[in-house]
Order: structure tokens, then sequence, then C-alpha cells
């Protein structure tokens, strides 16, 4: 059953037809053609369809496009649209990559984590909830625990681990 | 993907009216195990009544504790303050859970109802009693590494994955559901039960129940608290087992009350009665910490593979109770 539904893509107010059944992800790359978030799993695993979604880092293929209706979308290439986001040029400074497909969920991650980490939210690593969290504790293990939800398989760890310790200051 | 109809829930009674009037008919949450359900064929509803849009997303202080909506995301209830100095095994269970991103759109309701990831259950070409009862088990006889090792049955040997559901029940939360038949209140530990021979049911609800919120009750025992995980790789990963403690402790060192629930090794939140009532009232050491675990563990029962979890959560558990009280190995060393 076809729907029309509005979502507002990198800045841009799009009227998109779906079915019950389309995700998120293959409406912003197959009815839309923004192929920013990449086709990974989709099953939720690798965190390369990771797009801001209302300003929060969140995956699109375990998300039914009409479940989102109004929402406001923020793809790696909508990042760019001014020149290179800080996380896009700092993954270029340390080779924060290798084929590059996992490349725009791990720059829409970064960005989110990044903002969430400056907002007191703690991770798994973080030895005491009581103190505040900001963008200066993050240490190497609380980025590599924040950010394990993006995967590459060509295993860049280390130069996306330096891209994103170079915009956290830390 | 089978097709399907969509319904935006308007408010709670007429998502209830709607799923409870169609056995076809089903819940959608944050979406992070149904829409991959969907994908896989594990469920085949007919229609979806999305519950997301719904206000039941707000924190309610309240005079014994704090209400948390059930729409409120996993990660906005692990991040607020007064969870984390409250009640911070539930803070500190969602953390081990999942990954940033799925923190961000799963729900407090949904994270208690997501399905098992027993690896027979997620594949439709295999006998699977959960996902199609009378089938068989296929774990029972198989891959059985993440099998439970208490309160198992022939029908399903599988374990529930909820890290936060293991908290709830450390904490003496509750449950609030509106249903068919109106409004009632759960203690978290009574939601999930054990299989029996009814493998299909993880929890007490039925068809057209709605978890609306999660009471968490203030107490001393949910201050001093915390989550102990331990998985197959360091983070987004379900547990191979897991420990939930709540420790009230007298000046002297004695046990006022205390809080043992197991998570990965059973059908539901294994609360550890028998440890708890071993610590209870005597002075805390890592010996009787122990010693409680393995009163415990007498009932186990584990297959070959899942043998393992025996002393992994016996040390799990250790872990848990030094991290509460440091000066406890010091002490037995």
């Amino acid at each position: 059953m076809d729907t029309t539904i509005e979502l507002t893509v990198d800045g841009e107010r799009r009227a998109v037809t779906v079915d019950t059944r389309t995700t998120l992800l293959d409406a912003l790359r197959e009815r839309l053609g923004n192929t920013s978030p990449k086709k990974g799993c989709d099953h939720g695993q690798c965190g390369s369809c990771t797009v801001l979604l209302d300003g929060r880092r969140h995956l699109t293929c375990l998300a039914l496009a009409l479940s989102y209706d109004g929402a406001e979308i923020t793809t790696a290439a909508g990042l760019a649209r001014d020149g290179l986001h800080p996380v896009q040029q700092a993954f270029l400074d340390h080779d924060g990559y290798q084929c590059g497909y996992c490349t725009p969920g791990q720059v829409c991650s970064a960005v989110g984590m990044l903002d969430e980490a400056s907002r007191d939210a703690p991770s798994h690593v973080t030895e005491d909830l009581d103190v505040p969290t900001t963008l200066e504790d993050l240490t190497d293990s609380e980025i590599r625990e924040r950010m394990s939800g993006n995967l590459c398989r060509c295993g860049a760890y280390p130069g996306i681990l330096a891209a994103v310790r170079q915009v956290a200051g830390a | 993907m089978k097709e399907l109809a969509y319904v935006r829930a308007s408010d709670p009674a007429q998502a209830v009216a709607t799923v409870a009037d169609d056995p076809d008919a089903r819940f959608l949450g944050g979406g992070t195990n149904l829409v991959d359900h969907l994908k896989l064929g594990i469920t085949t509803p007919g229609t979806l009544v999305d519950i997301s849009h719904l206000p039941l997303d707000g924190f309610e202080e309240t005079a014994d504790g704090l209400t948390i909506g059930a729409n409120v995301r996993n990660s906005d209830l692990a991040a607020d303050r007064r969870v984390r100095a409250g009640w911070p095994v539930v803070s500190r269970a969602l953390l081990a859970g999942a990954s940033g991103q799925i923190r961000n759109q799963a729900t407090t309701g949904g994270n208690l109802l997501q399905r098992t990831r027993c690896v027979y259950f997620q594949d439709p070409t295999t006998p699977c009693n959960k996902r199609e009862p009378g089938s068989g088990c296929s774990a029972a006889g198989g891959y059985g590494r993440y099998n439970a090792i208490l309160g198992a049955s022939p029908a399903c040997v599988t374990v529930h994955p909820s890290d936060l559901a293991v908290a709830l029940a450390a904490v003496d939360a509750a449950v609030l559901v509106l249903g068919p038949g109106g409004r009632r209140r759960i203690p978290a530990a009574e939601l999930h039960r054990l299989p029996g021979d009814d493998a299909e049911h993880d929890t007490v609800l039925g068809h057209g129940d709605l978890i609306t919120a999660v009471e968490l009750p203030a107490s001393a025992l949910a201050r001093r608290s915390t989550y102990v995980k331990v998985r197959d790789r360091a983070s987004f990963a379900f547990a191979l087992v897991s420990v939930a403690v709540a420790l009230d402790l007298a000046e002297d060192g004695t046990v006022t009350d205390v809080r043992v629930v197991w998570g990965g090794v059973a059908h539901k939140p294994w609360r550890a009665e028998r440890a708890e009532d071993a610590l209870r009232g005597r002075p805390l050491t890592e010996a009787a910490v122990r010693a409680a675990a393995d009163a415990e563990l007498a009932s186990a029962a584990p297959s070959s593979d899942a043998g393992y979890k025996v002393p992994m959560v016996r040390n799990a558990t250790a872990l848990a109770f030094r991290r509460l009280v440091p000066a406890l190995a010091e002490e037995d060393r």
C-alpha cells in the first residue's frame, strides 16, 4: 500500500511515496536518489546506514519510512553542503578509511557521538557516572566504545580513532 | 516481506483496542527488533500499530521514585542524571547493550519485549517452538553455547536478551500495562516467564497488552547497584552472562539487604534468591559471595556447550560485588 510522506533531507523538503514496508534507507537511496547512507548488513549490525535523524545518530535500515513522516535527516553528503565538516576533514587527515563504504556512516556516527558526549551522555567504559562527561574526557577507549556500532571491514580503526580524537580535542 | 497495513496510533487506549481486536496486529515501537524480524520472516503481522509517536516519552518524579514512559529512548534513560545517581544499575545495563545508534532508537518498553537472539529462532528454515509452536527445539541438540543453564525445558533452552530487564528486577521496579481489561502493575521480576511447555510466550502479557511505563522505586539498595556483562567482544554484543547487584550494607559490613539477578542464563532474568538468602544478615566477604553464587548454581543444568557459564556467572557475580565494595578483594587476600 503506497503512502506519500514528507522528509527533510539535507535541508531540502522532499515528498516521497513509499510502501508500508519501505525502510528509511530504501526511501533515501532508491526513491530519493541519496546514496550517501550505505546498505551494509541491512540488519542493524554494521552502522553503514547511519544518518542524523532529528539531530541524533540513527540507523535507517531498521526504520520503516512511514514511521518517520516529517523527520529531518542529515546524511554525510549533507554535512558537506558548506565545505567539509570538521569530522570529514579529520577522516581525510588521518586516513580514516580504506574502501570508503562504511565512511558516510562512520562520519554521521562520529558527529552524533561527539554531540552526545558534549551533552553529558556517559558510556559503558565511563568509570564514574556521577562525573559529568565532556569532550575533553574522551579517551581512546571511550571513543572506541562509543563508535562500536560502526564496523569497518578494511580495519581502518586506527585512522578513525585518530580522526575522532582530533575533532574531540582530547 | 509480507504485505502489511500501517496505523499510527493516536492514543494508548485506541492502540490497545486496535491490536486487541485483531489477532494479526502488532505494536511497533522503536522497531530495532521488530523491523528486523519482518525482514527475516520471523513474524508476519497483517497490521502494525505504530505507538512510537504516543506521548509516553516523559520522566515523572513521584513520592516513591521515578516513572519512566515506555517510549523513553534507551540513550535518554541511561544518561538521565536521576537514574545515574539513584539507579546506576539501570544506566550501566543500558550502556552495556547495543550501539549508540540503536540506543537512540530503542525504547524502554521495547527493550523489555525484544525477542531471543537464539540462532534457530532467527532462522525460519529450522524448527523452533518459540517461532512455530510444536515444531521442536533445534538448540537443545544443536549449537548450544548461548543456551540457558537454569530453568530451561525440553520445549525451549534459550535465554532472554534484555540487559534492562535484569537491572529492573534488581531494583524492585514495576511495569505498568494498559490492556483490553484495563490497567495493571506487574513487578518487573515477574514480567518474563520460564518456557515450561509453552515456549512461544516470553512474558505474562497477553495480546493487546501495552507497556506504558516503568516505575523505579528509590531505595538504598538501588543507589548502590551495578551491572557486569560478559560478552564475546568488548562492545555491541549480547551477554554470555550478566549480573545485576543491588546492595544495602550496614556500617559494620553486614548485608542489610541484597538483590542478585543474572542475565544470559535463563528464559527470564534469573533472580538468585538462594544467593541473596545466603548473604542477607551476614558479613560480606568475597568467599561469602562465591559460596552464595554456588548455592544458587546447585540447581544449574548446563549442556556441555554452555557449561562455561557456571564459573563465568560465579566470577561475574564476585566482580560485581567488588565494584560495589572495592575493599572486598583486599580483605580476602
